[in-house]
């Protein structure tokens, strides 16, 4: 609680105590009038004082005017009949106070709530002078100097580690719990917690510019861009108000008018006046100008919390109708690695070809060349490789313990005279000749995300109707992946600019209301991902650039967190339909009974205040969306 | 120009006041008003200064909503 929160508690404590003490007060006509306006004013000074101000600055339709206007027409009333009955008004005053210092509250808990989730950013970063260890500002160091992360503290800036090994908590970034091992020559990005060795870090980036800066900045500001949903609330809050001080006035005027020519039975103008106030208590509409606003906010830091940075409320609102899915194959279903998947027609031991082959491709940095060295395991022996001779685009030839090898593509086998058996995998195939004889080959691919298939399912459960795939890659590997993850639709061989031709076709097709996801690792798929209606990045870890371009960014790199993200924000925007119906239904149903005579104000606060209470309750559960 | 405030106000419907009044200034191109934040993002029209404009969306959203402030 804040001091004015306190202060707040306070008054309502006092004026309830006051109410109570002067309804055993035998106390009559004018002497009992201003006892009452004691507690009153007590409760409601503020209110009435920025009525008045509203009416000056021409600003007269709000709810303290509402408020104002409702109580003190009720005193009045009470006077004008002689009844003596205050508490009414001064009831009324208070429970709506109440309302308030609850929403006050409720707001305050999940905006502290949400930054304790994201209690990522780092107060200091320690560097090392003359020998011991100094804290400094962590702007203040420069990109290249080495910091020192020591056992429980946050890594403050992205950087390389020079020196000692540990663990690493990422699930203030990630969601992810399984810590993360690092040794000498792994990035580490800032954010993480440093579990259990001494870590000294070359910083790679200025902490501006370093992940835990960008993320803290969007998650910040992502509900500075509405939903629809908002911008409709703001809409109805501001043709709402006036409309129902014109009712109320219409209900204090017409019906005595009515009666007083004869064309309605005459129940007196005091009851109308009576029913025009409460329907003006009943009235308030800050059950939902709160409750909307509250539950995206809710709903994009449970998100945050599973690792899934929503930009704004109007991407949780566009997830939330996804219909259509599209991929990028490499980086985001598959792992982007090449790895070696099987060897086949092996004349001699698998492990012997692959060493073989390993020392064959010993010298050369292809990617290819890298996997097979990989799946090997040890450091080639150079020694034992004598006259390697690569041949551009076809493979190498060298001599290995004195056999001749040749390691390469079917037309490195041709060339030499090699007859070879053609692979049925997909993938790129390394055959190998040994002395002049075939050997065997060994089949190279990109290793489908161990998530990937469950991933799509769990996408068509939650309700996604159609998932397509696009690759640069050859058809044969493209549609081997895709029957394997159970994709609906493949598109194969495409350029950069393809993809994006792809996309805007498939833009087009959509039926209207549907909206279209694009899924990809952040690299050099920057046009695509401003292009679809929300674009999603992965695997954004340390990636600033997929940061910036997409709407929402998934901290590591699991498929399956697509589905979670589409599950939270389904839930969220529920809350918020939730929220909509519930508090105009209540409403609605309120102003009805209470312009027909059957409620009095009593009801009418209860409703107000009661509503928004179980609104901003329900808008809380969306900060637990992402959990389970 | 893009420029981020930090604010201070009580209500949703307050925060949406605010932004209004914003809006209407002179020399604002655009504003949103983030309630749960307590930020306001404005965006301000080329070459005015943005200093005197800010005073100006102060004084107006003072006018709306007396309890609110903006820290310039």
């Amino acid at each position: 609680m804040n001091k004015k929160q306190k202060r707040m508690l306070a008054r309502i404590l006092l004026a309830a105590a006051l109410l109570l003490a002067l309804a055993f007060a035998p106390v009559e006509g004018w002497p009992r009038f201003f006892l009452y306006l004691v507690p009153y004013l007590v409760i409601g000074y503020d209110i009435l004082r920025k009525a008045a101000r509203g009416i000056r600055n021409r600003q007269v339709f709000d709810e303290n005017f509402l408020m104002a206007v409702a109580t003190v027409g009720a005193i009045a009333l009470a006077l004008y009949e002689g009844s003596g009955d205050y508490t009414e008004a001064v009831a009324v005053m208070l429970f709506y106070q109440v309302g308030e210092w609850f929403q006050s509250y409720a707001v305050g808990k999940s905006r502290r709530n949400i930054s304790q989730l994201m209690d990522i950013r780092p107060d200091y970063a320690n560097v090392e002078r003359d020998g011991r260890l100094e804290r400094v500002d962590p702007d203040e160091v420069a990109v290249g100097a080495v910091i020192v992360v020591q056992p429980g503290e946050k890594v403050p800036i992205d950087g390389v580690v020079t020196e000692g090994s540990s663990a690493l908590n990422t699930a203030a970034l990630t969601g992810e719990s399984l810590p993360r091992d690092v040794g000498v020559g792994d990035e580490v990005v800032s954010g993480c917690v440093n579990m259990t060795g001494v870590l000294k870090l070359r910083t790679t980036r200025e902490f501006g510019e370093s992940t835990v800066s960008k993320i803290l900045d969007l998650v910040e500001n992502a509900s500075s861009r509405k939903s629809r949903s908002e911008d409709f609330i703001s809409r109805f809050a501001r043709v709402y108000t006036p409309a129902v001080c014109g009712a109320a006035l219409a209900l204090a005027v017409l019906p005595p008018l009515a009666g007083a020519l004869g064309l309605w039975p005459d129940a007196g103008w005091e009851t109308w006046a009576y029913r025009a106030l409460t329907f003006l208590v009943a009235s308030c509409p800050c059950a939902l100008v709160i409750s909307i606003p509250l539950s995206f906010f809710a709903g994009i830091g449970g998100a945050s919390r599973a690792g899934v940075l929503v930009k704004g409320s109007n991407y949780l609102e566009a997830l939330s109708r996804t219909r259509i899915v599209v991929f990028d194959k490499t980086g985001t279903l598959t792992r982007g690695v090449f790895e070696v998947r099987g060897i086949h027609h092996s004349r001699m031991k698998d492990e012997t070809l692959l060493e073989y082959a390993a020392l064959a491709e010993s010298a050369s940095s292809h990617p290819i060349a890298q996997s097979i060295r990989r799946a090997y395991g040890r450091e080639p022996d150079r020694a034992r490789v004598t006259d390697i001779r690569e041949t551009g685009g076809s493979g190498v030839t060298a001599t290995v313990d004195g056999h001749t090898v040749a390691a390469g593509n079917d037309r490195l086998m041709e060339r030499l005279g090699v007859e070879y058996i053609p692979c049925r995998g997909a993938g790129t195939v390394v055959h190998m000749a040994v002395d002049g004889q075939y050997a065997g080959h060994i089949l190279i691919a990109d290793v489908v995300k161990p998530t990937s298939k469950a991933a799509i399912r769990a996408l068509k459960e939650a309700g996604v109707r159609e998932t397509v795939m696009l690759t640069g890659d050859a058809r044969a590997v493209a549609d081997r992946v895709a029957a394997e993850l159970g994709v609906d639709e493949v598109h194969s061989q495409l350029l950069p600019a393809d993809k994006v031709e792809q996309v805007e076709r498939l833009l087009a097709e959509k039926p209207a209301g549907a909206r279209l996801a694009f899924v990809g690792d952040g690299i050099n798929d920057a046009p695509v991902l401003s292009r679809a209606d929300i674009g999603i990045a992965m695997g954004a870890m340390g990636s600033d650039a997929a940061i910036e371009a997409a709407d929402v960014v998934l901290m590591d790199d699991d498929p399956l967190k697509i589905a979670k993200a589409i599950r939270i924000s389904r839930k969220c925007l529920s809350i918020v339909y939730q929220n909509i119906v519930f508090a105009i239904g209540v409403k609605l149903a309120c102003l009805v009974l209470v312009a027909l005579g059957l409620a009095n104000m009593w009801l009418a606060i209860f409703a107000d205040v009661g509503v928004m209470i179980l609104a901003v309750l329900n808008a809380i559960r969306a900060l637990f969306a992402g959990r389970g | 120009m893009k420029k981020t405030y930090k604010i201070d106000v009580d209500c949703a419907n307050c925060a949406n006041k605010m932004e209004e009044a914003a809006r209407k200034t002179d020399g604002v191109e655009s504003c949103t008003v983030n309630f749960m934040a307590l930020k306001m993002v404005v965006e301000f029209a080329e070459g005015c200064d943005h200093r005197a404009v800010m005073e100006q969306v102060r004084k107006n959203c003072k006018r709306v909503e007396d309890d609110c402030e903006i820290f310039l």
